[in-house]
């Protein structure tokens, strides 16, 4: 390969490393700024809905302009409202409760997946994969199905005379946490089964044989080093439950919103985009420092490693 | 001898002290009659074992021929389908891992990677509810004894394999266990530390006093380190007896080809008298050998001879050596301390001898393709039965 130059090969690396920069300042960094941009703008019945407009044309002067229009006014609207911070807390709040429940039902699933025979381990993988086959929303509308007055769930416990009467299922927190629980649950479970699997079986037996029992192994040595694992099952779970909409929406009460509604209500409903921006914006600011810490443990890992 | 109960330094003192230790009538460990079998097969069968307090036992055997198993099992980590697993006289069955005396090195050597090496030695003794202070100075000394002074704050992962070796001993002798276990301890090192670290761990056992039970598939080391070895196969103990024993008086074929190396020659007994016996030996022709003890005329035999037991000369020697014979030189392997070669005798049989290189020159004196003589007097080779 002699026609090949040295320089010619490293500019071809350059390049190929350059794609996933691209990527992410065109379809991140870009769409942000825009959203962070119309988030300092104010409403306007006008198409697009908001003023000021850039008008890169106009030189300097008009720059100056555009940049004096510019105001901090939708976030003082959002601290002001409690309708707002209501929601950003109820948002939070089944973002963790739901993150518990997952973490108590997926820890047992991903152990048992990870102790279970390795012929037995890629079905009972494939297993906890397959809901992903189908669309998300038809799994939804799945569960509206089970839940309703005259649904499968209330069907079994009449028929099983556990209930005398069906209770009401839908449009209540039990039904959201139903839905985040069912939807999130391999999000939790493949992170948590990727660290018990890579576990030394000897580890619990050299704890067993220096004096300790089988429970206290698992907060010792099973706990400590599945943390990660734990940590990337809990952070895949909560970041996107905190900003979820379909699921609150189809399944939960209309009575009280998650900040994912009240984002579509100021958008859809009353067509208020810098307001609908500056909630977006102030919602990724709170999930920054989950991933922040996510990144920094993920960080400290590889070092612990090499 | 009490472990449990005595100060860690004045136990040590009394140990160095004592005199080198009487065989007590009653075993520290008994195994009788103890089977296990896996679903893909049988580990252990129906075996029975004593060891004794102080010893250094080795169990060897090719892989999967049930010596780790059988270590397991009195670790508590596998529990027999049936026998008697007594340690101290108390049946161990039933008993839990964790509450049994004993203590085991891992293969693997199972160091908890999110500890450091002092919390990792530490571990055990934090089990027993020890106070801080105690676990503190109990870990240090470990340490020290092991060389490991300065490298409490590490993590296994920040320590060669030979350093990590040395934690997960510190960590199992730490609890001063009745019996230590040690199941391939020196295999993922490299040969040469291999055969430090082996002189080291005699060294430490007998400095401590304690029983040790090595499981091993390799011969050198077993032989090296052991007090008495037992040679396993397929689940059974084939032959225990102190390392000389064992390659000397081989009970069958197979302990003499497994450990050590050997000429096996199939033969059928001439004549049987009080000189010894005459053997007709196919391509190896006619042998001398001393006799075992039931043998007669018409018997199946194999005759059992050490490659270095064999004399090779350019010259025939004098009639005094019972068995005397003269083949072609097949190949030499020179391989430093000693030449191996293989000899073509005239019948057509192809024996083995190996010749200790004691000049620098020797290796010149045979080559391939030479005429030579092959001598060995009749005990030197053992005649087996099966």
């Amino acid at each position: 390969m002699k026609g090949v130059l040295p320089g010619a090969r490293i500019g071809g690396a350059r390049v190929v490393m350059l794609i996933p920069y691209l990527w992410l300042a065109f379809f991140f960094l870009i769409p942000f700024l825009i959203v962070l941009k119309i988030s300092l703008s104010q409403t306007a019945i006008a198409q697009p809905p908001y003023t000021p407009l850039l008008d890169l044309g106009g030189g300097w002067q008009a720059l100056k302009t555009f940049a004096a229009a510019l105001s901090l006014d939708n976030y003082s609207l959002i601290a002001s409202d409690s309708l707002y911070l209501a929601s950003y807390l109820r948002s939070i709040q089944i973002a963790a409760v739901s993150t518990l429940l997952l973490l108590l039902l997926g820890f047992p699933l991903a152990y048992g997946m990870a102790r279970a025979p390795p012929r037995w381990q890629p079905t009972l993988f494939m297993l906890v994969a397959l809901p992903f086959w189908t669309s998300f929303l038809i799994r939804i509308y799945a569960w509206i199905n089970i839940l309703q007055r005259d649904g499968l769930l209330n069907q079994f416990l009449l028929t099983l005379h556990i209930v005398d009467e069906p209770p009401a299922w839908l449009a209540s927190d039990t039904a959201v946490y139903i839905g985040m629980v069912y939807s999130y649950l391999p999000f939790m479970v493949l992170p948590l089964y990727a660290a018990l699997e890579k576990m030394d079986e000897n580890l619990i037996e050299a704890a067993a044989d220096l004096g300790c029992p089988r429970w206290k192994a698992f907060w010792l040595v099973t706990l400590p080093l599945s943390l990660p694992g734990i940590i990337a099952g809990v952070l895949l779970s909560f970041i996107p439950i905190v900003g979820e909409f379909v699921i609150p929406d189809l399944l939960g009460s209309s009575q009280s919103m998650m900040i994912g509604q009240t984002l579509w209500t100021e958008f859809f409903l009353n067509k208020d985009w810098p307001v609908a921006s500056s909630i977006a914006i102030v919602l990724l600011a709170l999930l920054l420092a989950p991933i922040l810490f996510y990144q920094h443990v993920q960080k400290h890992n590889l070092t612990e490693r090499a | 001898m009490s472990i449990r109960s005595a100060d860690h330094g004045s136990w040590l003192a009394a140990q160095a002290e004592s005199a080198p230790p009487v065989r007590p009538a009653a075993p520290l460990v008994r195994f009788g009659e103890v089977s296990k079998a896996f679903s893909s097969g049988i580990a252990v069968n129906r075996l029975s074992l004593d060891i004794f307090e102080g010893e250094f036992f080795a169990l060897l055997g090719p892989s999967g021929c049930g010596k780790t198993t059988l270590l397991r099992m009195l670790a508590g980590l596998e529990n027999p389908d049936g026998g008697r697993i007594v340690l101290d006289g108390k049946d161990l069955a039933g008993v839990p891992p964790h509450r049994r005396p004993t203590n085991m090195m891992f293969q693997s050597y199972a160091l908890f990677p999110h500890l450091n090496v002092e919390n990792n030695v530490a571990f055990g003794l934090k089990q027993d509810g020890l106070s801080r202070t105690e676990i503190a100075s109990r870990v240090a000394r470990m340490l020290s004894l092991v060389r490991l002074e300065g490298y409490d704050k590490r993590r296994p992962h920040q320590l060669s394999g030979g350093e990590r070796q040395r934690v997960a001993l510190a960590r199992s002798l730490v609890k001063r266990p009745r019996v230590l276990l040690l199941d391939e301890p020196l295999a993922a090192l490299d040969k040469k530390l291999r055969n430090e670290t082996q002189f080291e761990l005699v060294t430490l056992q007998k400095q401590l006093g304690l029983t040790f039970i090595i499981v091993t598939h390799d011969q050198q080391e077993a032989m090296t380190m052991a007090d008495r070895i037992g040679v396993m196969r397929d689940g059974r103990l084939m032959q225990v007896g102190p390392p000389a024993e064992i390659y000397e008086c081989p009970t069958s074929r197979w302990i003499a080809d497994f450990v050590g190396d050997v000429n096996l020659i199939e033969g059928q007994v001439l004549a049987a008298d009080t000189g010894g016996l005459l053997i007709a030996a196919g391509t190896a022709g006619q042998l001398r050998a001393a006799p075992p003890l039931d043998c007669k005329s018409g018997d199946t035999v194999w005759i059992a001879l050490r490659p270095e037991r064999v004399q090779l000369s350019c010259e025939q020697p004098a009639a005094s050596e019972a068995n005397c014979m003269s083949g072609t030189v097949h190949n030499v392997a020179y391989l430093g301390e000693y030449s191996t070669c293989h000899v073509k005798l005239d019948g057509g049989f192809i024996m083995k001898a190996k010749l200790p290189n004691m000049t620098r020159t020797a290796e010149q004196r045979i080559r391939s393709a030479d005429r030579i003589w092959l001598s060995w007097s009749a005990d030197a080779a053992v005649v087996l039965r099966r």
